[in-house]
């Protein structure tokens, strides 16, 4: 298992003034703060923080190696949640696979199986999508500008097609009521945010070993850091990008699905909505760097969660992207990069 | 027959051609030196090589096998392994992991490798997990070395690999050079550091505004004095 | 449908799709001559919408039960009467001002960065203005809606033939804006604009301070954004926070000039007529064709088709500057 130890010596993060500073000024922020926070908001930035986690990973890999921004990340989550809803109302009835209320959970057993089952639809149409599309505007050498924007282009078509398939209205998985869990200091934890809590952290240990231990993650870690060298030192960087494209689109489409159970509903907008957070996760933590996504992820998770106890809790993304535009102003490389 | 052939490179970027029909040729266990003025292509004759530059007309013949266009994968995996000029290391990857990005090709267990490397390169030894982006400009250029050494190579091209460093390290990677030759590999250099390189190679080309300009023994070039009043610093 | 009902109908589908031409050539400055990628239009769209729509509405009436608290009520000021009241041109003006700072703002903060971050900024602000106007009932009456916005010149002519004097006010002002970004892009400072967007290291090197060329660009795209919202305001006179979708507010437009052709004023100009009348005309057509949803799909197709397929859209560049640049 990673220590601790060894993943902050892979951050190599080093006390330079400006960070003591920083770090000073958050921690009286938060110290400060914190007798006034409710603690239930605070928890619950976590499990949403969570969710943010996986899209953000995704999203920053693709990035990393890709070199440009993936607008239709927040739809690849969207599709996902809506394969999902698939599965639970029209595929698996059909073979008696029904049934809600798995124990404290709002959902049943069958969510488990269209979890990773949507995650892999997702995964392959995310590679078909950059063999049609993406692949052929590399080989063509366009700005990365240029892909971006295609990208666009996808993600409209992508929410124009659940849009079509599934119409328009709010749908949900097949749900029965739960009672939420009460902890001390007026905590309540709804048992589908303890099941969201779990995936997230299986997941992301799993990501973390992929990149540290397995030889196409080191190689997808190197093809980000340096795609020339990658390339020169006989890397097949295809490879890596297919499964770059397989793992950000896999957790992308994960973390749609615990979206939908998390906010108990399906909308075709909800990823599109969630692009914000999702890009101030990765540029707070550096583009191309998964750790710094995941701290990221918290960061916004948290601090939008609870900004809702002093702000209109619909300005949440705009919390996030507050913060965001204020990391671009002092750390524009992220909160882990070199500043300048 | 040479190991290696490049004869007639046309290549450039974009709509600007840079190298209007350059040749060089390296023999097998030779140590061959490409100086020139700042911006003539010399970089640009090494990643047309190896594949990184299109090469629009010209042959790359290596052991025998046209190799002019053919990806970087398919040409490191026949022995000709490259150090770019900079960014030649993974900064975020460890030592370790750095060297074995250099053995992505190979499917054998290549441990035993690395620790050869780690032999050639004490250095990097002490602390192979840490990362390479926090190295000295000197092991950062050992590294780099030992990364394309991975392969087992025939042939390595060495894009300026005194560039930035001290006299004394600079004679450091230089004498590796020397001992790495005398274990069979053949070298392809670009370097600024004219002299110290020239006395250390076989032969030595000169480049100017993208074709040959000179061709000699390495000696015979450090004593012609056009040479050195304008490439030796006089 | 008479012939009338006919002419009416092109009549009002010409005004819409030369205000959208307004926001293509807006566009066109951002992402055809300069490279900058504004995936927030929606933003200045609304910005400017507002701004001219609340500072000619009338105050609040508390007997209709408004919730805003301001209207500049300019529409009867009459304070720049010669011969007919110049009102609209100050909304106009207003607009393109409150836009061009909100532009300043973000280019300031984000064009120094990577290109990409640009998109996102621009993102966040049109959310974030859309969350403003949503929820801050008191700037505009919330999700209610302002649905007092006064017409320019409405006592000229009847109602029921407005709808061309409107059109000859808004082509007017579309002509004026594109001789001006015309003007602009073929000037020494529309060739810096292009050189930055085919090689920003090679512009940097030369001298040229591409962060202050990219601002001004920026701010000049949004200050044309922000009057075509203004157009816009004054022809629906409804405005609400859902007004400003992303579909119809941001994602058609970038197929308006992907179709038309990035880097070409005329083609931004055509390509919104064009998309404009796919996008109304298919609402006719039978069967799933004219599904809202699936039209919806069909934009994101058309986008990436044009940059797979024709990069150039319809027109494509006009080279001819581009070589006249060179010599
Ligand atoms: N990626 C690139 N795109 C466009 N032009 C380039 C690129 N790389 C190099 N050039 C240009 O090609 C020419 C030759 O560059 P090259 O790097 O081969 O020179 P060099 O001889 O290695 O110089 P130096 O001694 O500075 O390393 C230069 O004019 C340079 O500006
Ligand atoms: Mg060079």
């Amino acid at each position: 298992m990673p220590t601790l130890k060894n993943t902050v010596a892979r951050l190599s993060f080093k006390w330079t003034p400006g960070r003591i500073t920083l770090a000073i000024v958050a921690a009286v922020l938060v110290a400060g703060l914190l007798p006034f926070v409710k603690m239930s908001l605070i928890v619950n930035g976590v499990f949403l923080g969570a969710i943010i986690a996986l899209g953000a990973i995704g999203l920053t890999l693709i990035y990393g190696v890709l070199n440009f921004a993936n607008i239709a990340h927040g739809d690849y989550m969207t599709m996902g949640a809506y394969v999902a809803l698939f599965l639970l109302t029209g595929a698996f009835p059909a073979f008696g696979i029904e049934g809600e209320g798995l124990g404290p959970l709002t959902f049943g057993y069958p969510l488990l199986i269209a979890l990773p089952l949507a995650a892999a639809v997702v995964a392959a149409g995310a590679v078909l999508l950059d063999v049609a599309i993406y692949r052929r505007l590399r080989q063509r050498g366009v700005n990365a500008v240029v892909i971006a924007m295609a990208s666009l282009g996808v993600a409209i078509a992508l929410r124009g097609l659940v849009q079509v398939i599934w119409s328009g209205e709010t749908q949900h998985y097949p749900r029965e009521f739960r009672q939420v869990f009460r902890l001390p200091l007026d905590v309540r934890i709804p048992p589908d945010s303890v099941f969201i809590a779990v995936v997230a952290v299986v997941l992301v240990v799993g990501v973390y070993l992929v990149l540290t231990r397995t030889k196409m993650g080191k190689a997808m870690r190197a093809t980000a850091d340096n795609p020339n060298l990658a390339l020169v030192s006989g890397i097949d960087t295809q490879r890596v990008i297919r499964w770059n494209w397989i793992i950000g689109a896999g957790l992308a489409a994960t973390a749609g699905v615990l979206l939908a159970v998390f906010q108990a509903q399906l909308l075709p907008i909800m990823g599109w909505r969630f692009l914000i957070p999702l890009f101030a996760a990765v540029i707070l933590g550096g583009i191309g760097n998964p750790y710094g996504a995941l701290v990221g992820a918290f960061v916004i998770g948290v601090t939008s969660e609870v900004s809702t106890q002093w702000i209109n809790p619909s300005y949440k993304p705009a919390v996030a992207f507050a913060i965001m535009i204020v990391v671009l102003l002092m750390r524009p490389r992220g909160i882990f990069g070199d500043s300048g | 027959m040479a190991l290696l052939e490049a004869s007639r490179i046309v290549a450039g970027y974009g709509e600007t051609e840079i190298l209007h029909g350059v040749s060089v040729t390296v023999d097998n266990g030779e140590i061959v030196t490409v100086i020139g003025p700042n911006g003539c292509g010399k970089s640009t004759l090494m990643k047309a090589i190896v594949g990184l530059v299109q090469v629009r007309t010209g042959t790359v013949i290596f052991r025998g096998e046209d190799i002019s266009s053919l990806p970087p994968q398919q040409i490191v995996r026949r022995g000709l392994c490259y150090v770019p000029q900079s960014a030649n290391v993974f900064p975020a990857l460890s030592i370790r992991e750095n060297l074995e990005m250099g053995a992505f090709v190979r499917d054998d267990d290549y441990g035993g490798r690395i620790d050869e490397m780690f032999e050639l390169f004490p250095d990097l030894a002490v602390r192979p997990n840490r990362k390479a982006g926090s190295l000295s400009g000197g092991q950062r250029q050992m590294l780099a070395v030992a990364r394309a050494l991975m392969l087992d190579p025939v042939l390595l091209l060495l894009d300026e690999p005194s560039a930035g460093l001290s006299p004394a390290m600079t004679n450091l990677v230089l004498e590796r050079i020397s001992e790495i030759n005398a274990t069979g590999v053949a070298f392809l250099l670009v370097e600024q550091n004219a002299r110290e390189a020239l006395r250390l190679s076989d032969r030595g080309y000169v480049l100017s505004a993208g074709e040959n300009r000179l061709d000699d023994a390495g000696h015979a070039l450090l004593d012609n004095p056009e040479v050195a009043r304008l490439y030796l610093g006089g | 449908m008479d012939a009338i009902g006919i002419v009416n109908y092109l009549v009002g589908f010409a005004i819409m799709a030369a205000i959208y031409a307004v926001f293509a050539l807006g566009l066109n400055v951002h992402w055809g001559f300069t490279g900058l990628f504004n995936i927030g239009i929606a933003g200045f769209f609304a910005l400017g919408a507002y701004t001219s729509a609340l500072m000619t509405t009338k105050p609040p009436d508390p007997a209709l039960f408004e919730d805003f608290v301001f209207g500049g009520n300019w529409s009867e000021t009459h304070f720049l009467d010669l011969g007919i009241d110049l009102w609209f041109f100050l909304g106009l003006a207003a607009a393109a001002a409150v836009c061009g700072i909100i532009a300043l703002i973000i280019g300031y903060v984000t064009l120094r960065l990577r290109d990409d971050y640009l998109a996102i900024a621009t993102l966040g602000i049109a959310e974030t203005v859309r969350l403003f106007f949503l929820n801050e009932k008191w700037a505009a009456n919330g999700s209610k809606g302002l649905y007092r916005i006064p017409a320019f010149l409405e006592g000229w002519v009847s109602p029921e033939h407005y709808d061309y004097l409107y059109l000859v006010v808004v082509l007017v002002v579309l002509s004026a804006l594109f001789l001006a970004v015309e003007r602009a892009v073929k000037s020494p400072w529309g060739r810096v604009l292009r050189a930055i967007r085919e090689d920003e290291v090679a512009a940097e090197a030369s001298g040229k301070n591409v962060f202050r060329f990219k601002l001004q660009a920026f701010i000049f795209g949004a200050v044309i954004m922000g009057v075509g919202g203004a157009l816009f305001a004054h022809n629906i006179r409804f405005l609400s926070p859902l007004t400003f979708d992303p579909l119809l507010a941001t994602f058609v437009i970038w197929a308006m000039l992907m179709v038309g052709g990035s880097g070409n004023n005329r083609g931004a100009i055509l390509g919104a007529f064009v998309v404009w009348g796919i996008w109304t005309g298919t609402q006719f057509l039978p069967g799933i064709f004219s599904d809202p949803n699936f039209r919806f799909f069909m934009i994101g197709v058309l986008i990436v088709a044009v940059i797979l397929l024709r990069p150039g859209g319809i027109l494509g560049e006009e080279r001819r500057i581009t070589r006249a640049a060179d010599s």
